[in-house]
């Protein structure tokens, strides 16, 4: 069965609501029009990037009434659409809706918020604290979404495939940097083959929306791409300009390629589970989880004793 | 890599791909007038490289009739500056004038007391800068513009600037170029060879040339710049892979002496908020734009 997605490589204006609703609503009509079953937008596409203090004045409840009507027209479509998310309890979020026919059926607040380099995000937004995957309804399942920072950290994507994700949506605000040299070209190259890693060892499509434009001295990169499960590139927007590229995405592929190669349904989360409870446990002075001789080959192996004894050999050499 | 062996090569100097380098620009600057909601350029054009640049630069984002570029000589600037100051508005055929400087900065300087001795140079360039700075603001007020700026990345991270002259500007369209990317862009854009290739000089004394009054050449500085301060490699590293420890040691110290040059000043903190360290807001927001 066919998914048309749309990727929306579009400008925002930064810290204007108004015309960042407009430009969306615009937008998407042109993906419905063109028969799009989902429509990505990218990260904080109604508000820009740099906002700093301008947080409070932009922010949304998840609630509103101007973010739910995003689509509601074109009820089959779903929008996957980046803002500035106040929650009951007041906090700043960078977060990602995913919405269709005027109701929210997905969101996901950045967990990863870079404060480095020339990143300064966890100074004005708060960090969310759920990776989940979205309940979406056949043929997809479930979308895992993220937003930008949080692809650069594996276990996430690798968290929302094992939540029954069949495809990860990354909506991005990537600032080129030294631009056509080798440098840039590299940090253009790591997105492209994180994603690729990403969909090939999660057989899992992709669709990522990096946005373009220019705010105070960043240019934002574009690049927007949808990958198939075995991490090949279905469609591509260019860089640095506004662009709305469709792709189609196969989910027969997607089922053959879970059959022929069975990672997913192969995953062991409960050795996982065991060593992350372990490592979290040492990290945090907790007591330890009994240490269970789980496979019988382990005692031939050199324990810490002997690791200890050696260290102790080699000093006096 | 042992401690005796001889680097087989220099660092090498930063390379920039100059077509995309320039879109990028181009597409800043049409974003910060769309942004302030202005139309127009002033840039203060010498017949040196960056400013000849950042013409071409502005010509492509605004069009060349929205740039005015103003030839401002003093009486010891050399005629072949404005020789190829001249190239430049030739070929881009964009609006220029011509306001000499001398009758301006020769009274001010009798009247402040033109000082001998060795501050008397730095003194006289910073003043001749500094009118220079004066003349630019009064134009794009006249013109209804924005004023570029014309700094590039070696000069600005050298402190090879002055404050509230050269240095002040709207906006800074190849303030992160190293001069020798400066000029892979300018010969991309097609700023005239004769221009491009002379060697850089602030032309604020006859003869003076950037390279003998920093005593090193860009080839070096940009190298040196670039190790220490793009890759962040210590001293020490730049000088195993063959750099010359007074100028890797030199450059380190000026960087960091003229930190101030780059930045607003310190704001003694007071309030509970404060412009610049807890009042943080984009330059341009809805609102700014008049």
């Amino acid at each position: 069965m066919e998914v048309r997605i749309a990727l929306a490589q579009l400008a925002p204006h930064l810290g204007d609501l108004d015309a960042n609703l407009a430009l969306v609503n615009n937008r998407l009509a042109e993906a419905v029009a063109a028969g799009a079953d989902l429509a990505v937008f990218p990260e904080l596409a109604l508000t820009g990037y740099l906002l700093q203090d301008l947080v409070p004045d932009v922010a949304m409840r998840a609630d509103d009434p101007r973010l739910l009507a995003i689509g509601a027209d074109a009820p089959g479509v779903f929008v996957a659409v980046g803002f500035v998310e106040e929650t009951r309890a007041r906090r700043f979020c960078n977060s990602v809706a995913l919405l269709r026919g005027g109701r929210i059926i997905g969101l996901h607040r950045k967990v990863y918020l870079p404060t480095y380099g020339l990143f300064d995000e966890g100074r004005f937004t708060r960090a969310g604290h759920q990776i989940r995957a979205t309940e979406v309804g056949d043929p997809l399942h479930k979308v895992g979404l993220s937003v930008c920072e949080d692809f650069w950290h594996p276990f996430l994507p690798m968290l929302q495939v094992q939540d029954g994700a069949l495809l990860l949506i990354n909506v991005a605000a990537g600032p080129a940097r030294a631009p056509g040299s080798a440098a840039g070209l590299a940090a253009i190259g790591s997105w492209h083959k994180m994603q690729e890693t990403y969909a090939l060892l999660g057989t899992v499509a992709i669709a990522f929306c990096n946005r373009v434009g220019n705010e105070e001295g960043l240019t934002f990169w574009g690049g927007s791409r949808l990958l198939g499960p075995d991490g090949s590139v279905l469609a591509e927007a260019p860089l640095y300009e506004e662009a709305l590229v469709m792709g189609v995405l196969e989910t027969d592929d997607l089922r053959m390629q879970r059959y022929s190669l069975p990672l997913v349904g192969d995953e062991r989360l409960e050795l996982v589970r065991r060593e992350v409870d372990r490592i979290v446990a040492e990290r945090a002075g907790l007591p330890l989880p009994p240490d269970l001789d789980l496979d019988a080959e382990s005692a031939a192996l050199p324990g810490p004793e002997l690791d200890r004894e050696l260290d102790r050999e080699v000093e006096r050499a | 890599m042992s401690a005796r062996s001889v680097p087989a090569e220099l660092p090498p100097l930063p390379l920039i791909e100059p077509a995309t380098t320039a879109d990028l620009i181009v597409a800043f600057i049409s974003s910060q007038m769309e942004q302030t909601g202005f139309s127009r350029i002033v840039v203060g054009l010498s017949g040196g490289v960056d400013s000849a640049t950042v013409a071409f630069l502005a010509a492509r984002a605004v069009s060349a009739g929205n740039l005015l570029a103003v030839r401002m000589p003093y009486r010891t600037s050399s005629p072949a500056s404005e020789t190829d100051a001249l190239r430049v508005v030739q070929a881009l055929g964009c609006r220029t004038e011509r306001v000499e400087i001398t009758p301006m900065v020769d009274p001010l300087l009798g009247l402040m007391g033109d000082a001998q001795g060795d501050a008397a140079q730095v003194r006289r360039g910073n003043v001749m800068a500094r009118q220079r700075m004066i003349v630019l603001y009064d134009k794009s007020v006249e013109f209804d513009a924005l004023v570029a700026g014309t700094s590039n990345k070696t000069e600005s991270l050298l402190g090879y600037t002055t404050q509230y002259g050269d240095a002040a500007s709207a906006f800074a369209p190849i303030g992160d170029l190293y001069k020798s990317q400066l000029r892979a862009v300018a010969e991309h854009l097609g700023v005239p060879a004769e221009i491009v290739t002379k060697p850089p000089s602030a032309d604020l004394w006859p003869g003076q040339t950037d390279e003998d009054e920093l005593g090193r050449t860009y080839d070096h500085l940009d190298r040196t710049l670039f190790a220490l301060v793009d890759r962040r490699w210590t001293v020490e590293r730049c000088v195993a892979a063959g750099l010359d420890r007074d100028l890797v040691e030199w450059v380190a110290t000026r960087v960091a002496r003229m930190e101030y040059k780059r930045q607003m000043p310190a704001v003694a903190k007071i309030s509970l908020r404060t412009p610049g360290i807890d009042h943080l807001y984009p330059r341009r927001r809805p609102g700014s734009r008049r």
